[in-house]
């Protein structure tokens, strides 16, 4: 899928980049531990966390994921925002819960990252 | 290719900025055109390693070499040091506080992770003089 079709499925809002929507997602990975994003390398395009602080920019960028999505209707300050910019990645936010997140872009066809 | 030399002081207060220099690393690997597979190994370890330094070092500093067939890192702080290395290599286990835990580190991945994504690991700890870890990773 499109990065913009997670927007739909999530009914999500876009916080930053929506220049780069059209990008081509196939795996996702939801934790709200880094350390635990980092543990597994995979090819991960999207990083479902209900975390904010600049290091899920910085773990999104060590595993050169494209896509951050804030759940539970979490939003990144200004600093996290340009952070992500700089990056080349998209930023949206959803009001649902991490498990319904997940749920819902399993179901549509998004998997978890194949280990390396 | 001559050898590529980076310094880098990493500040124990700023967490925000904790890595920012593995983020650095990256974008020069990338530059020189390294294969993705050993640039996700370089900066997996070295960003957790840059972690542990803010969490547990008390900062310090990190110095890259990259030469033709190798990446060499060595990670430097002079803080409390490790009492039971055997334990902090085991997955799981970590003495991060909980107000590191909240900001999303501390889940006991850290040196085993850097272990996993390099191919050559030392680790030099002495209790009140600090770690070092010294780290290679071939380019593939």
């Amino acid at each position: 899928m499109k990065v913009k079709d997670i927007i739909d499925i999530l009914n999500a809002e876009i916080i930053c980049r929506d220049d780069l929507l059209d990008t081509e997602v196939q795996t996702a990975c939801g934790s709200d531990m880094m350390s635990d994003v980092l543990a597994f390398v995979k090819e991960q395009g999207v990083l479902l966390t209900g975390l904010v602080n600049p290091q899920v920019v910085r773990t999104a960028e060590m595993m050169d994921m494209h896509c951050i999505v804030f759940v539970r209707g979490k939003r990144p300050s200004i600093d996290i925002i340009h952070l992500a910019e700089d990056r080349d990645m998209v930023m949206l936010a959803t009001k649902m819960e991490m498990f319904t997140s997940c749920g819902r872009l399993y179901d549509a066809g998004l998997r978890g990252g194949i280990e390396k | 290719m001559d050898s590529i030399k980076l310094h880098y002081d990493i500040s124990a207060t700023d967490f925000t900025r904790a890595g920012a220099a593995s983020g650095d690393v990256k974008r020069t690997l990338k530059a020189l055109g390294v294969s993705p597979a050993t640039i996700r190994n370089v900066a997996v370890a070295m960003y957790e390693g840059e972690i542990n330094m803010v969490i547990h070092g008390g900062g310090g500093v990190i110095d890259v070499e990259i030469t033709e067939d190798a990446i060499r890192m060595v990670l430097a702080d002079q803080g409390p040091g490790i009492e039971n290395v055997e334990l902090a290599m085991k997955e799981g286990y970590s003495t991060a506080p909980d107000n590191i835990r909240a900001l999303g580190f501390g889940a006991g991945m850290g040196l085993p992770n850097i272990k996993k994504y390099t191919d050559e690991f030392q680790l030099d700890t002495a209790l009140g003089v600090g770690t070092t870890l010294t780290l290679k990773v071939f380019m593939k």
